[in-house]
């Protein structure tokens, strides 16, 4: 399957999809919406992919919107910019958190935007040293999307929520882990290498396990303790269910390394 | 019965499943009659004390069949006896759960609300669509829902033919529950397994004093409410319910 806009490869149990217009800074145009949002339905119905890994070609990660796609005529109408949010952005930020398996973002460059919640939407975030973060909106006159103000008081508080949303400053990546936005940084050049492996270690782990803690994290979020304890409860008796439990408490019993196969 | 499957899965409890996966469990003509003539025959057993009622995981019951539907002319939808057979369905006595998995649109979605109660899974989508077919829904679904949620809502559910999720059909009081899809049905069946240790006369009065909150005033259901009350206290169980109280036991109770 040929991409206009996207790299896809499926190597290991691991898919990776890469942004590939670099000279946009890989901002979201409607082919790239359709394309990825394509890419990552099959995955999660797919069982051979067991990690999904979110990257970037070039010095950016994603700019978020294609601008291009939205000069305003100053004697027009105005544009109704909840109309590509409700047709794409949205769906992709709900396909990604509610993906049943680990998705993992490696951030290689500048992610402002969009682009920048579609990052933090994913489950573990790695970033590159050189990489940043701008929650550009405000300086358009504009509120952060793609989940944007959903993500960031749940990650950082609402103190560093406000702060990050209403300056739009370019926080650097290790800025970017001390206030627990992401999960790593990394040197440079070590970005792909470590993402693949973490993804690689991913896909040979309890998949359906690992889809459950991500719907209990996020549920989290919403619920009251009770309703926590009950879904934790709920989601227990489902995961004691799975053959990679069984494997997993026969593996500790015969002291060998379990062998999972993410069912 | 071609159409569904029953079993017994605890004492006291019927699973009825819907089993007609490839029409999506569409409510055929024939389905319609399998169900009602079931809780017929398990109105008289008295070994039955609930009766929960599911699809599969994927669908509860899609709709209608349409393709019945078709056929029908205003003189033979005159004489048709699928208002028959939900009234039977409808007068089932004993306490009736539905679990509901996945999609329950229209004809799905009346049967659904002619459970006592209704448990769910988080897949659960419940809809009226005969609008776009140039219906209305015409197994109580205008009724029955606008007495649970209203008129705003049904007016709005049954004109434009929504999806409701079962977070909206939680809070709008259409569910009691909602659950992880692969416990629906377990769910619904303990929920049935609790009702089935209580004393079936008391279960029988509490569904019949229920159920005629539509039909009657305030005061007259306080009135009916208070015959049940009166009538209860020549029942032996009600004796033995008391009685366990005091001694602190468990109370066996035995329909009497």
């Amino acid at each position: 399957m040929e991409y206009q806009t996207i790299i896809v490869e499926e190597k290991n149990a691991v898919g990776y999809l890469t942004f590939n217009r670099p000279k946009q800074l890989n901002s979201f145009n409607e082919t790239m919406h359709q394309e990825v949002s394509k890419v990552i339905k099959t995955w999660a119905k797919d069982s051979q992919i067991r990690t999904v890994v979110i990257s970037a070609e070039g010095r950016g990660f994603c700019a978020g919107q294609d601008l291009n796609d939205r000069v305003v005529d100053p004697n027009a109408e105005a544009p109704d910019l909840g109309l590509s949010i409700e047709k794409y952005y949205n769906p992709l930020i709900k396909l990604i958190t509610e993906m049943p398996k680990p998705v993992i973002c490696a951030v290689n460059g500048v992610a402002a935007g969009a682009g920048a919640n579609i990052a933090l939407a994913c489950d573990i975030v790695i970033a590159a040293k050189s990489a940043s973060f701008i929650q550009a909106f405000c300086r358009l006159g504009l509120v952060p999307d793609s989940g944007g103000t959903w993500f960031l008081p749940r990650l950082v508080g609402r103190a560093q929520a406000m702060g990050l949303a209403m300056l739009g400053d370019k926080i650097p990546a290790e800025r970017a882990v001390q206030l627990g936005m992401i999960w790593q940084v990394v040197e440079d050049e070590q970005l792909q290498a470590e993402a693949k492996k973490l993804a690689e270690h991913l896909a040979q782990q309890p998949t359906y396990g690992l889809s459950l803690i991500k719907k209990a994290i996020h549920a989290a979020a919403d619920n009251n303790l009770d309703q926590q304890l009950i879904l934790e409860r709920d989601l227990q008796r489902l995961a004691g269910r799975s053959s990679d439990y069984k494997e997993g408490v026969q593996a500790f019993m015969q002291k060998r390394t379990p062998e999972y196969k993410g069912c | 019965m071609t159409y569904i499957k029953t079993s017994s899965p605890k004492p006291g409890v019927v699973l009825i499943e819907l089993n007609r996966p490839e029409k999506r469990n569409a409510l055929n003509n024939a389905t319609l009659q399998d169900i009602a003539a079931c809780l017929q025959n398990l109105e008289t057993d008295a070994a039955v004390k609930a009766v929960v009622i599911t699809g599969n995981t994927q669908c509860f019951a899609a709709g209608a069949d349409l393709n019945e539907l078709a056929q029908l002319d205003v003189v033979s939808i005159q004489q048709d006896q699928r208002p028959l057979l939900w009234k039977k369905i409808d007068e089932f006595s004993k306490p009736l759960i539905m679990a509901v998995n996945g999609y329950a649109l229209g004809a799905g979605f009346e049967l659904a609300l002619h459970g006592d109660m209704i448990v769910t899974g988080e897949n659960a989508q419940f809809a009226l669509p005969e609008i776009a077919l140039g219906m209305l829904p015409g197994a109580g679904g205008t009724q029955r829902l606008a007495r649970l949620v209203g008129q705003q809502l049904t007016m709005r559910w049954a004109m434009t033919g929504e999806m409701i999720s079962a977070q909206s059909a939680l809070q709008q009081g259409i569910s009691s529950q909602v659950c992880p899809p692969a416990l629906t049905v377990q769910y619904a069946l303990e929920l049935a397994g609790k009702i089935a240790k209580q004393a079936p006369l008391a279960i029988r009065a509490i569904k019949q004093s229920l159920k005629s909150i539509h039909e009657v005033t305030l005061s007259q259901g306080l009135k009916l409410e208070r015959q049940h009350f009166v009538w209860l206290a020549a029942t032996q169980d009600r004796q033995e319910g008391i009685n366990a109280f005091l001694e602190k036991r468990k109370p066996e109770f035995r329909g009497v």
